[in-house]
C-alpha cells in the first residue's frame, strides 16, 4: 500500500455531485444464525457505475437483492431516488448471472415483457422490443426462441428486456461470467455502449477485478463472508468511453489494479482459509 | 436403418403372429375356446363396425372417457397449480391427498353405482378419480419445478400474481401436465370400460362382459381390440395437440441443425 497512487477513499467522504439513485443504509442481511452481509453503507449517484467486488461467497448477491427488494435487509434500509424500497421494486433492470428469459417465449415476446407488465398497448409494445432488439444486433432474431440462441445472443436479449422500460437503476449479478473471454469483451463494450447513450446508475456485481475497473466509475470492496463489509472503496477516474480490451494495457489501469488487489487478496485468502 | 425397412419388419412379425396363431388354430394346438382364431376375432369386428347399433355403445363409452378426462385433468391440473403455489395448504391437504390417492378406485366403483345409479355418471366419477391424481401430482411439480431465476426475471419486470401465472407457472407447468395428459388417457378409457363392466346396459365394457358371461371368447378378444385402437386414436390426437402447443422446445432435429 506504501506504493499507492490512488489513495482508497472512504464511503462518507466520496464527492457526490449529483443526487444518490440508491442509498444503501447500515443494511444487515441475515438468514437464520448466519450474517451475510453486517452493516453495509453504500450509496451510488444518478449516472454513477459502482462495481463490486469481493471474494466468492461474500454475499455480494444479497446486496443486490436487498435493492431489487427480492430480499428484505433484517435491519438497516434501502432506497431508490429517496423512496424506500419494500417488496420488488418495478422501476430497476436486473441482469443475472444465468439465464433468465422465458424459454416459451420468442425473442420479441421476451424483450417486451417489461411493457406488457404496464400495459403498453401492443403496437407501440412491437415498435419499441423491435428498436431494442435491433439496438443490442440482434434484428432478425426476432421470432428466435431462446434455445435457438447462442449464449452471447441470449445475454443481449436479456439487456434489451432489462433496459426496455427505461429503469432507473441497473443492476447486474455478474452478468458475463458464464460467457467466454471475447464474448465476454464484447457483452461488456456492447453494456458501456448502451449505458453511455443514457446514463443510469448502475451497480455490478463481480469478482472479476478487472471488469470492475474496466466498466466501473467506482469499485467497492467487500471483505470475506460471513459479516461481509464494505472495506474499500476507489474511484476510477479513467475518461470514457472506454475499450474494454485496450484499457487494460493503460498504465493507470494497471495502477489501479494493483491498489484494489492489494486490498482484495487479502479478503480473498481469508475467504479460502475459513473454507478449508 | 431406414424408417421402410422398420416399417416392414413391423408388418412381418405382426403376419407372423396372426399367421402362426391362425396356423395353430387351424391344426388344434390352440383351443379355440380359450385363444379364438384371428380369422373369428376379425370377422365379428367387422360384424360390429358394420351394424349401426355398435356406434351407441362406442358413443356411450366415448363420452364417459371424455367427460371423465376433461373434468378430471381440469381439476386436477387447478389443484395441482394451487398446492404447487401454496406450499402451507399442501403441507396441511398432503396426508388427506395421500390417503385418497392410496384407495384402490375399483372398489369405488360399486359405491359410485350407489350414489349416481347405473348410467352414465358412475362411469364418469369412477373416470375422474383415476385421471384426477395423475395430473394434479404432474401440475404441481410442473408450478414448484419453475426455475427461480426466470420467476425472479418476470417479477422484476412488473409481473402481477395473474400475470405469473399465466406467463410464468402455467407455460413451465405445461410439459409436465401434457405428459401426464397423455398417461391419463389410458386411464380414462380404464374408469369408463371397468365402471360398465361392473355394472351397465351400453357400452364397450358392456359388449366384452357380456361376451364374456356367454363364454364367447371371440366377441371378448374383437372388444380388447375395439379398445385399444380406441386409446391408440385418441393418443394420436394428443400427440398433434401436444406438438403445437410446445413449440418452444427444443427437439432433436432443430438441435442438430443448430
Amino acid at each position: 500500500m506504501a506504493l499507492a497512487v490512488v489513495k482508497p477513499v472512504g464511503e462518507e467522504t466520496a464527492p457526490q455531485q449529483k443526487k444518490a439513485m440508491v442509498a444503501i443504509d447500515s443494511v444487515t442481511m441475515s438468514f437464520g444464525t448466519f450474517v451475510a452481509v453486517e452493516d453495509v453503507n453504500l450509496t451510488v449517484a444518478d449516472g454513477e457505475f459502482l462495481a463490486i467486488v469481493g471474494p466468492t461467497g461474500c454475499g455480494k448477491s444479497t446486496i443486490l437483492n436487498a435493492i431489487a427488494g427480492l430480499l428484505k435487509p433484517t435491519s438497516g434500509s434501502v432506497s431508490i431516488d429517496g423512496n424506500g424500497v419494500s417488496g420488488i421494486q418495478n422501476d430497476i433492470g436486473y441482469l443475472f448471472q444465468q439465464d433468465a428469459l422465458l424459454p416459451w417465449k420468442t425473442a420479441i415476446e421476451n424483450v417486451e415483457l417489461g411493457l406488457l407488465f404496464r400495459s403498453v398497448g401492443t403496437s407501440d409494445r412491437r415498435e419499441r422490443s423491435t428498436a431494442w432488439l435491433a439496438k443490442v444486433g440482434l434484428k432478425g432474431f426476432e421470432q428466435r426462441y431462446p434455445h435457438q440462441l447462442s449464449g452471447g445472443q441470449r445475454k443481449r436479449v436479456q439487456m434489451a428486456q432489462a433496459l426496455i422500460s427505461g429503469p432507473k437503476v441497473i443492476l447486474m449479478d455478474e452478468p458475463f461470467s458464464a460467457l467466454d473471454i471475447h464474448t465476454r469483451h464484447l457483452m461488456q463494450n456492447e453494456l458501456l455502449r448502451l449505458w453511455q447513450e443514457e446514463r443510469r446508475a448502475v451497480v455490478m456485481i463481480t469478482h472479476d477485478l478487472e471488469e470492475a475497473i474496466a466498466l466501473g466509475d467506482r469499485v467497492a470492496v467487500l471483505a470475506a463472508g460471513p459479516r461481509s463489509r464494505v472495506i474499500n472503496s476507489f474511484p476510477v477516474d479513467l475518461e470514457r468511453p472506454r475499450d474494454v480490451a485496450e484499457i487494460k494495457l493503460d498504465p493507470r489501469f494497471m495502477d489501479l489494479y494493483r491498489n484494489i488487489w492489494a486490498s482484495l487478496r487479502g479478503e480473498v485468502e481469508k475467504s479460502y482459509e475459513r473454507r478449508d | 436403418m431406414n424408417v421402410a425397412t422398420e416399417r416392414f419388419i413391423q408388418l412381418g412379425l405382426l403376419f407372423a403372429i396372426l399367421g402362426g396363431w391362425q396356423l395353430g388354430v387351424s391344426i388344434g394346438i390352440i383351443d379355440v375356446f380359450f385363444f379364438p382364431a384371428p380369422m373369428d376375432i376379425f370377422n365379428q369386428i367387422i360384424s360390429w363396425v358394420i351394424d349401426a347399433n355398435f356406434y351407441r355403445h362406442v358413443t356411450i363409452t366415448l363420452t364417459e372417457t371424455v367427460l371423465g378426462y376433461v373434468i378430471g385433468t381440469g381439476l386436477g391440473v387447478a389443484a395441482g397449480v394451487w398446492l404447487g403455489l401454496s406450499r402451507s395448504a399442501a403441507r396441511i391437504l398432503d396426508p388427506f391427498i395421500k390417503g385418497l390417492n392410496a384407495i384402490p378406485r375399483v372398489v369405488l366403483a360399486p359405491i359410485f353405482v350407489l350414489w349416481l345409479g347405473l348410467g352414465l355418471w358412475s362411469k364418469v366419477a369412477l373416470a375422474v378419480t383415476l385421471v384426477f391424481f395423475i395430473t394434479f401430482f404432474n401440475a404441481m411439480q410442473g408450478v414448484r419445478e419453475v426455475n427461480p431465476v426466470v420467476l425472479a426475471n418476470a417479477r422484476i419486470l412488473g409481473a402481477k400474481r395473474s400475470e405469473l401465472l399465466r406467463h410464468v407457472y402455467f407455460p413451465a407447468a405445461a410439459s409436465w401436465i401434457l405428459s401426464s395428459l397423455r398417461t391419463s388417457v389410458g386411464f380414462a378409457v380404464v374408469g369408463a370400460i371397468i365402471g360398465e363392466y361392473l355394472g351397465a346396459s351400453a357400452g364397450l365394457g358392456y359388449l366384452i362382459a357380456q361376451a364374456e358371461g356367454n363364454f364367447d371368447a371371440v366377441g371378448v378378444f374383437a372388444g380388447i381390440i375395439i379398445l385399444a385402437v380406441f386409446v391408440l386414436v385418441i393418443d394420436r390426437i394428443l400427440d398433434v395437440m401436444e406438438n403445437r402447443l410446445i413449440k418452444w422446445r427444443p427437439n432433436a432435429s432443430e438441435e442438430r441443425a443448430a
